[in-house]
């Protein structure tokens, strides 16, 4: 393990061309390791947030670092996977080889791809899909099968844009089960945004609470809960002192937007 | 094919084969029941026996034309995603262009046959695949690009996470994704292809041709052999739509919004 920062953000702002600030004054520090959400209300940045550090979409003033390297660079090196709030699979490719499109673009070997492509199937609980294409799955399983295609390169950050958001309660309570299983087997740093703040209390370790236009980080939360999580952590006392402060910080940082709107 | 997927076939396209056979019993009682002049309308056995009798030169003539039809469907789809592919790769070309290509599918562009009759030669074949290839062109360009274009940009970002270059980004996810929109194109084309070469003919062609056939027919009061070549070239345009249907099934298969709610 190194002790560069896996994210180091500094001054990032966001202006788009219409002139809308989505991003104000970002100075934010992801150590490795860690899983750290992203959370505030829509329309404060939070995906742009998380597509800046992707190089995805450019800052306009700022830096960002990502493993010790310019986020560009780190785009370049395939140091990050990424997930969206939708699967995002693409229809024509069976799962076993949307899960090994990033392999091909790296150039593996077939015999490489197909052993990876297996572990990843294992890891994902989703052995004996393989050749189903994805109309052929529920939104849980899609989302299980990005997951594995963003882990497929084994990067060192996973960065995640409300990935549970359009699955029901009890799915989205297993796949966060599933998701901390597999942070701790791949040893990956996670940035995570999400709208939920049970979820961003009990997948965490840091939850940095974000206020809306401009997008400010009105507050960062340390998660004490004690690892392994498990489904009775969510019925601890210190889980809902924890979801309360989340959820204070959030209107402090609602009312300064009534202030300034 | 299970069983009950065959029975379950077979109850699907019942109503489509009873309309079929009632529709032909409804023409030939009718017909007869008025006593409708041949020149008229025939009636469907006068049809089918001038079918059977002038058998030869109407396929001869079927193929002649079909071939016609085929080329210049090959050298339109073609171009038309030829075009499409450099549209897409550089915006600013298919923006200037593109408005053209849409009032150009607008035009009865049908209506240019006798000049390429002129251009390229009454009797040469070419002058009919041209028209056809020029009807092709137009919807095969604007469905294609569509497809290439109309790609979901959260797919794009994710190969733009990978690293990958554009025309990695082209090969791996523009064009699959752009093949339903594409085939929606190469139908229409197909239709369009028969129609081209066979109206390309009405202008005038050599005796071989299926247009020039049914023309002749016609011109001469010999309506049931005019009848036999519709019925010839309803017949080839039917199936080159379904040889491409079936094309279209065939690599498109993955397609969700192909699915029906009969598989499984």
């Amino acid at each position: 393990m190194n002790d560069r920062p896996a994210v180091a953000i500094s001054g990032l702002t966001k202006q788009f061309k219409a002139g809308v600030t989505a991003l104000s004054g970002i100075d934010l520090e992801v150590q490795p390791r860690e899983f750290i959400s992203l959370i505030g209300p829509s329309g404060c940045g939070k995906s742009t947030l998380l597509r800046i550090i992707g190089d995805l979409i450019e800052p306009s003033a700022g830096t960002v670092e990502v493993n010790g390297k310019p986020a560009h660079r780190a785009r370049l090196d395939h140091d990050y996977g990424i997930v969206f709030q939708e699967a995002v699979l693409y229809d024509w490719r069976t799962v076993s080889k949307n899960i090994a499109l990033p392999l091909e673009l790296l150039r593996w070997s077939r015999e490489k791809r197909s052993a990876r492509v297996k572990e990843l199937l294992d890891l994902v609980e989703l052995e004996g899909f393989e050749d189903h294409h994805p109309w052929q799955l529920s939104g849980g399983m899609q989302q299980r099968v990005a997951i594995a295609r963003a882990l497929s390169f084994d990067p060192a950050l996973l960065l995640m844009d409300e990935p549970f958001g359009a699955l029901d309660e009890m799915t989205r309570e297993r796949l966060n089960l599933e998701l901390l299983r597999i942070w701790d087997a791949s040893g990956s740093t996670i940035v995570f945004v999400t709208h939920s703040i049970p979820e961003a209390v009990f997948l965490s370790t840091r939850v940095v609470v974000m206020s809306a236009r401009p997008g400010r980080v009105a507050g960062l939360v340390e998660v004490d809960l004690p690892q392994p999580r498990t489904a009775r952590t969510r019925e601890e006392p210190r889980f809902f002192e924890l979801v309360t402060e989340v959820r204070e910080r959030l209107a402090a940082g609602g009312a300064e937007l009534e202030v300034t709107a | 094919m299970s069983w009950a997927v065959v029975q379950r076939r077979v109850v699907d396209w019942a109503p489509a084969v009873a309309v079929f056979v009632l529709g032909i019993a409804a023409w030939q009682g009718l017909v007869a029941a008025f006593n409708v002049q041949e020149f008229l309308l025939p009636k469907p056995t006068v049809i089918a026996q001038t079918f059977w009798d002038e058998r030869s030169s109407l396929w001869h003539a079927g193929i002649y034309t079909f071939k016609e039809a085929l080329g210049g469907f090959a050298l339109g789809s073609s171009l038309g995603i030829a075009v499409a592919l450099v549209f897409a790769a550089f915006r600013p070309l298919g923006t200037a262009f593109i408005p053209f290509a849409v009032a150009a599918s607008a035009i009865p562009i049908i209506a240019f046959a006798p000049i390429f009759n002129n251009w390229f030669g009454l009797l040469n074949p070419f002058s009919k695949m041209a028209i056809a290839a020029v009807l092709c062109f137009f919807p095969v360009l604007v469905n294609t690009l569509r497809g290439l274009t109309s790609v979901d940009p959260r797919a794009i970002e994710l190969m733009r996470s990978y690293a990958a270059g554009r025309v990695s980004i082209f090969r791996r996810v523009r064009i699959p994704a752009s093949l339903p929109h594409m085939f929606a194109g190469l139908k229409i084309a197909s239709v369009l292809s028969m129609i081209g070469a066979i109206v390309g003919e009405y202008f005038g062609g050599p005796i071989t041709a299926l247009g020039v056939l049914i023309l002749n027919a016609s011109a001469y009061t010999n309506f049931p052999v005019a009848w036999a070549g519709i019925v010839v070239a309803s017949a080839f345009g039917i199936l080159f739509y379904g040889a491409v249907a079936l094309a279209e099934r065939l690599t498109t298969s993955w397609d969700p919004s192909r699915r029906d709610f009969h598989t499984e």
